[in-house]
């Protein structure tokens, strides 16, 4: 099904399923410990070994001389796999660094080998006796010092290196109010509970992986291109993911290493990443320099906005496009973004949870706070001074629906945003200095192609089939209130299956695309269905009704399962679009507020009170989306207060490389959340009506808790995360 | 994880005697520190001695009206007695901010005092470290600081101690009872247990080879105004940065020491004196020989903020 | 390796092991009680949390053969799909959960704290320690600190938890 035109009125808008806050129908599964997730399926395939992966202990440099014997003379030990006896393996379209290292050594903890024994302990403790020499070379791991020898790369997405709108510096230089601020975010960890894990086994030159996941067709692609093996012979199952963030869009090394294993040991193996490996040896997003200019009118219009950012990779990796949103978010006739890359040999950077925006918003929104400062003029209300109805590059194009300013002034409302006091420093609570901040939530809404197969069983079942995965974004459920909304059935009569790669290929879950687009998807196989099941009744499709069970056309009325006769009936469709992203902006948007108290002796900074509001089309299920926000909002509050993978400048590696170390917050970092969504459908976005809204959730939160702490100390931090050190010499001492 | 045979001690002395008996044996009991240890081969014990059967777990009160804490005690059920919630505060406190629920439910007393550094450094095996491989240098000198010790710490490590029971047990005064291989016993004052790291950093305790610590004995409440606080990034779940241990009289007078600037619990009897001119001449004197990284120079003013809080509020 | 039996859910199993094996990886990879999660293997995430004789514990960071007769309860022994416990039916109620990967070491927590605090054993937000413990909101978070949930559920898992322990009050 192409949807090339905005989408009328459709069977979705009957809103029977649809838009309830329907429980996760995988909740019993999950709170019982019975959703199987890829390293716990015993089931799936006999005899299965356990692999080790060893990681390189050197950041940069190569591999002098590799000795196993010792670790192969160990008990129980089966195989060892190295650079040296994999066979000539390729890389996959998606990965910058190569997934098994050796010689070359790309980064910290790349993996170099996975020792498979018959038991767990038996391979941990082998995998200690393998010797390796290192020889070190000369690597580059400090962002900072590499600004100024940095290249313009040619971004794969997210638009161009360089943007000009205007005359940026004339209009700056000319601006009676400027802002001229450089803002750091560090390099960060998804840090998703369940490790990267699989497990391999091959028959004959087929191979099948259980692994955790989130784009399926891209592992299975490149586990083939890697291995060198036709696509056709990888098969990728992944129906329970333990959270990725990001972290688990790619192939990364225990698929790998669990199917270069499982063929040296010839048996299956299974492979999870020790997490004291994971941070280095998998993906992260990367640190940041930005700096944003902005010029305004004594009036708060703004008519000058820059921003540039620096960030690192490895080879062939990407930047951070943390200007993103500057492009769209506040009007301004006279704009330029830049975008540098340096060449680091730090682990590769990658995609995290609203990668660009997430640290985009981390800087910008704080600059606004500022120049509302210098302004003298309200941050609620200098944000919706400069709202933008149209692409500020491109004033032709429309955002097809843009309610910032709605979520500011709900937020403020909900909030008592009127309460807070403009001068910072000026409210105490016992021991607590206390301030609100206000940040704006942005985020591109992305459409993508995305297919599914549905099937109608003669008891009127249907089951959902798409390649799909629901990283905890509560896919089963959508996907099921969608076919259930479509074939007029309750939900108890939709089974969904995903996450495999026999199953048509979906949108995948990533880039908040996941929730709009694989539910489209579902719309065009049921919508396919249900002209397929009209033909055989003899109905006319257009006239078919699909309600309570049964199919109705005029004075007729037949069971579903009826409809589907002796065999089961099936159709398999896609949702592609047209140029509608094109001719249209489609993003979504959100205020964020938040309270803080900063303890007036000790600079620890704790959260009090949150609240997002937000506008993202129509909201499929607004209590698993409602669960996708205050979700991010948490890992806003990290992001704010204390999460930085720290760089080992010397050595090349981030130290603090385990769950004690890398601090995420806890219960008790995180106060009642209040959270809630305008009245939105977004006819634009798909027949769904709906948009992305995971990540959205997370754009701007740092930056309130940011604001937020200036108002209650007067201290502006533009180092994050923001921590008590950063405050204490500026707090006066009682 | 290496290999290791297995067994459960009956009784202390047999405990303490098979520990030098069987060549690099090692005491487990709550395993909470040391299995994270083994895991990543720190530890990398060929025995393992299990002293849970013990039944080292009793609080009794002494004769002269303190506590004799059994070494086997759980964290969480010391920080529960009730004796201890009244007459100890500081204790309990310092137990209850530390860890986590589970962790505290397997944690023992003796485990507790015995636990050795999160330093990031010291737990990669790859990196140098004088504390795990004695003479390959200290890679957290020159490297990332901000966790570590400002005060006592030598060229060749700036590790901390960790715990913030031993914090509050040293502002008590408590006393560690061992038995040796040989079945004699001896009591070593708590400012004693624990070392400075010198030129050894991988010895970090007074206990002699085999020596298994049976008890800790606590004199008799001293009463005051007791306060642990311990300052974090995150509110719970976390080591300290900076905590205060502090027992404070009507009169003015009393106890301080400190965790997370150390490589012990920090504490000089002397400095106590300066308590009734504030926090800020108390310490003065506890970093008089401090020697901060750039990383972790905020720890100094943070330990007097913290301690003019608490004798705020102990004031209060 | 060492011959132990383990009573788990309350149903003894003889198991030989390897003196190395966790409880955890018994649980998990000998007996196929995957409900337990490794999520980091030493004791920073607490999504092995287990109840073992009436208190919970981590069970990456004890070893099988230590637990020769003790009572163990894991998320299976807690209730089915079918037969949901009340707090796994309040997590699903109120969307306690994301991914699902650390729902069962907080469900078990959930349940230990509670009675945690029946018991009267104080914690950090204790304002008074010689009181009797009150579950606030307060005092559910920080007793819940020991159980990360990286999908951010928190400010839904305590309102599962503060409904269950409302009931029970």
């Amino acid at each position: 099904m192409r949807f090339e035109h905005p989408a009328t009125f459709n069977p979705i808008d009957q809103l029977k399923v649809i838009g309830h806050p329907t429980s996760r129908i995988e909740g019993p599964l999950k709170t019982t410990g019975t959703a199987p997730y890829a390293y716990e399926r015993h089931n799936v395939v006999a005899n299965q070994a356990y692999g080790y992966v060893v990681g390189s202990a050197i950041g940069k440099g190569r591999i002098g001389a590799i000795d196993l014997d010792a670790a192969k003379a160990a008990p129980g030990v089966l195989a060892i796999v190295t650079a040296d006896n994999a066979g000539k393996l390729g890389k996959g379209e998606r990965n910058a660094a190569p997934l098994l290292g050796g010689p070359e050594i790309a980064h910290y903890h790349q993996a170099v080998a996975v020792v498979v024994a018959g038991t767990f302990e038996q391979a941990r403790a082998a995998a200690q006796l393998v010797r390796i020499d290192y020889v070190k070379g000369d690597g580059k791991f400090d962002l900072a010092a590499e600004r100024d020898s940095v290249s313009v790369p040619d971004p794969k997405i997210g638009g161009p290196a360089d943007t000009a709108v205007g005359d940026f510096a004339s209009a700056f230089a000319a601006a009676p109010v400027q802002l001229d601020a450089t803002y750091t975010t560090p390099d960060q960890g998804h840090a998703m509970m369940e490790p990267h894990a699989s497990i391999a086994a091959w028959d004959g030159d087929k191979l099948t992986v259980w692994t955790s996941n989130q784009m399926i067709a891209w592992g299975a692609e490149d586990m083939a291109k890697t291995l060198g093996i036709p696509r056709e012979n990888v098969r990728l199952v992944s129906p329970y993911i333990g959270g990725g963030f990001g972290g688990k869009l790619f192939l990364r090394a225990d698929v790998l290493l669990a199917a270069l294993g499982a063929r040296a040991a010839g048996r299956p193996v299974k492979v999870a990443l020790q997490r004291p490996l994971m941070f280095n040896n998998t993906t992260h997003r990367p640190a940041t320099i930005q700096r944003i200019r902005i010029g305004a009118e004594r009036d708060g219009k703004i008519t000058a906005i820059g921003h540039e950012s620096w960030s690192g990779n490895v080879s062939e990796g990407e930047p951070d496009m943390a200007v993103s949103q500057t492009r769209l978010l506040y009007a301004g006739a006279n704009r330029m973004t830049a975008t540098r890359l340096a060449a680091l040999d730090l682990p590769e950077g990658n995609a995290m949870r609203a990668p660009g925006e997430a640290s985009g918003m981390m800087a910008l929104e704080i600059a606004i706070d500022e120049l509302a400062d210098k302004l003298g003029i309200d941050p609620v209300a200098l944000r919706i001074a400069n709202d933008t109805q149209v692409d500020p590059e491109h004033p032709q194009r429309h955002f097809s629906q843009r309610q910032l300013v709605q979520c500011l002034n709900e937020g403020a409302a909900r909030f008592g945003w009127s309460k807070r006091n403009a001068k910072p420093g000026q409210v105490r609570d016992g021991r607590w200095l206390v301030g609100m901040g206000v940040a704006a939530a942005f985020r591109n809404n992305l459409v993508t192609k995305s297919a599914a197969r549905v099937r109608l069983d003669q008891q009127g079942r249907v089951t959902v089939e798409t390649d799909m995965t629901d990283i905890g974004t509560g896919s089963y459920t959508i996907i099921a209130q969608t076919a259930a909304e479509m074939m007029g059935v309750p939900l108890e009569k939709v089974t969904v299956r995903l996450g495999d790669s026999d199953f048509p290929v979906s949108c995948g879950s990533g880039g908040q695309w996941g929730g709009n687009n694989s539910t489209a998807g579902v719309y065009a196989a049921c919508t396919k269905l249900r002209e397929t099941i009209a033909q055989k009744l003899g109905f006319n499709s257009a006239e078919a009704l699909f309600a309570d069970g049964v199919v109705r056309s005029g004075n007729r009325s037949v069971p579903l399962g009826q409809a589907a006769g002796a065999g089961d009936l099936a159709a398999e469709d896609a949702i592609e679009y047209g140029d509608l992203a094109k001719t249209y902006q489609q993003s979504t948007f959100g205020a964020h507020f938040v309270e803080v108290g900063v303890d007036a002796d000790t600079a620890e900074i704790r959260v009090r009170r949150m609240l997002a509001v937000c506008a993202a089309g129509r909201i499929l299920n607004p209590k698993a989306a409602r669960s996708q926000v205050i979700g991010a909002m948490t890992m806003g509050v990290g992001a704010a207060l204390m999460e930085d993978l720290v760089v080992d400048k010397r050595h090349g590696l981030f130290v603090n490389h385990d769950l004690a170390g890398y601090e995420v917050p806890v219960h008790a970092d995180i106060p009642h959340q209040d959270m809630i969504f305008l009245d939105e459908t977004d006819p634009i976005s798909s027949p769904m009506k709906a948009k992305g809204v995971a990540e959205l959730g997370i754009c701007g939160v740092a930056a309130a808790v940011a604001n937020a702490v200036h108002n209650a100390t007067g201290v502006r931090v533009r180092e994050y995360p923001i921590t008590l050190d950063k405050l204490l010499e500026a707090l006066d001492i009682d | 994880m290496r290999s290791f045979s297995y067994e459960r001690a009956t009784s202390p002395g047999d405990a303490a005697a098979a520990a030098v008996g069987i060549a690099n044996a090692k005491f487990i009991a709550g395993g909470t520190n040391l299995l994270d240890l083994m895991k990543l081969e720190i530890e990398t014990p060929a025995h393992l001695i299990d002293v849970n059967d013990l039944a080292l777990d009793r609080i009794d009160e002494t004769a002269d009206g303190g506590l004799r804490i059994g070494a086997l005690v759980r964290n969480t059920d010391l920080a529960a007695d009730r004796r201890v919630r009244r007459g100890y505060g500081v204790l309990s406190r310092a137990l209850l901010a530390g860890a986590s629920g589970q962790l505290r439910n397997k944690a023992t007393t003796a485990g507790n005092l015995l636990q050795r550094t999160r330093c990031p450094y010291f737990y990669d095996t790859n990196l140098p470290c004088n504390k795990r491989t004695p003479g390959s240098g200290c890679a957290a000198i020159g490297g990332f600081s901000r966790q570590h010790a400002v005060v006592g710490a030598s060229d060749a490590c700036i590790a901390t101690h960790p715990s913030d029971m031993a914090v509050a047990m040293r502002a008590l005064d408590a006393v560690v009872e061992t038995v040796r291989p040989d079945g004699t016993t001896r009591n070593i004052p708590i400012a004693e247990l624990h070392r400075l790291p010198d030129d050894s950093p991988e010895i970090e305790t007074a206990l002699q080879p085999g020596e298994l610590i049976t008890s800790v004995t606590l004199p008799k409440p001293i009463g005051g105004t007791q306060a642990y606080r311990k300052v974090r990034d995150r509110a719970s779940y976390a080591f300290a940065l900076v905590s205060v241990a502090a027992i404070v009289q009507p009169d003015g007078s009393g106890r301080v020491a400190l965790g997370g600037v150390a490589h012990k619990p920090w504490r000089i009897e002397a400095a106590e004196a300066e308590l009734p001119d504030g926090a800020k001449a108390v310490t003065a004197r506890l970093f008089a020989d401090a020697k901060p990284t750039r990383d972790n120079a905020y720890k100094l003013p943070l330990a007097e903020r913290t301690l003019t809080a608490v004798l705020r509020e102990a004031r209060a | 390796m060492t011959t132990i039996s383990l009573d788990v859910n309350a149903e003894t199993h003889q198991l030989e092991l390897d003196n190395r094996t966790t409880l955890l990886d018994a649980l998990r990879e000998h007996l196929h009680l995957t409900g337990t999660k490794k999520g980091c293997d030493h004791g920073q995430c607490g999504a092995c949390t287990v109840i073992v004789d009436g208190r919970r514990i981590n069970s990456c960071l004890t070893l099988a053969v230590m637990h020769q007769g003790d009572e163990i309860t894991t998320i299976e022994g807690l209730g089915t799909p079918d037969g949901l416990h009340p707090l796994q039916a309040a997590f699903v109620e109120h969307d306690g959960y994301q991914c699902g990967y650390c729902t069962p070491g907080q469900i078990c927590s959930a349940v230990a704290v509670l009675a945690e605090v029946k018991a009267g054993i104080p914690s950090h937000v204790t304002a008074d320690l010689n009181a009797p413990v009150r579950l606030t909101n307060a005092e559910l978070r920080e007793r819940m600190s020991g159980n990360i949930c990286r999908c951010g559920a928190y400010s839904n898992i305590a309102e599962a938890i503060s409904e269950v322990a409302g009931r029970s009050a």
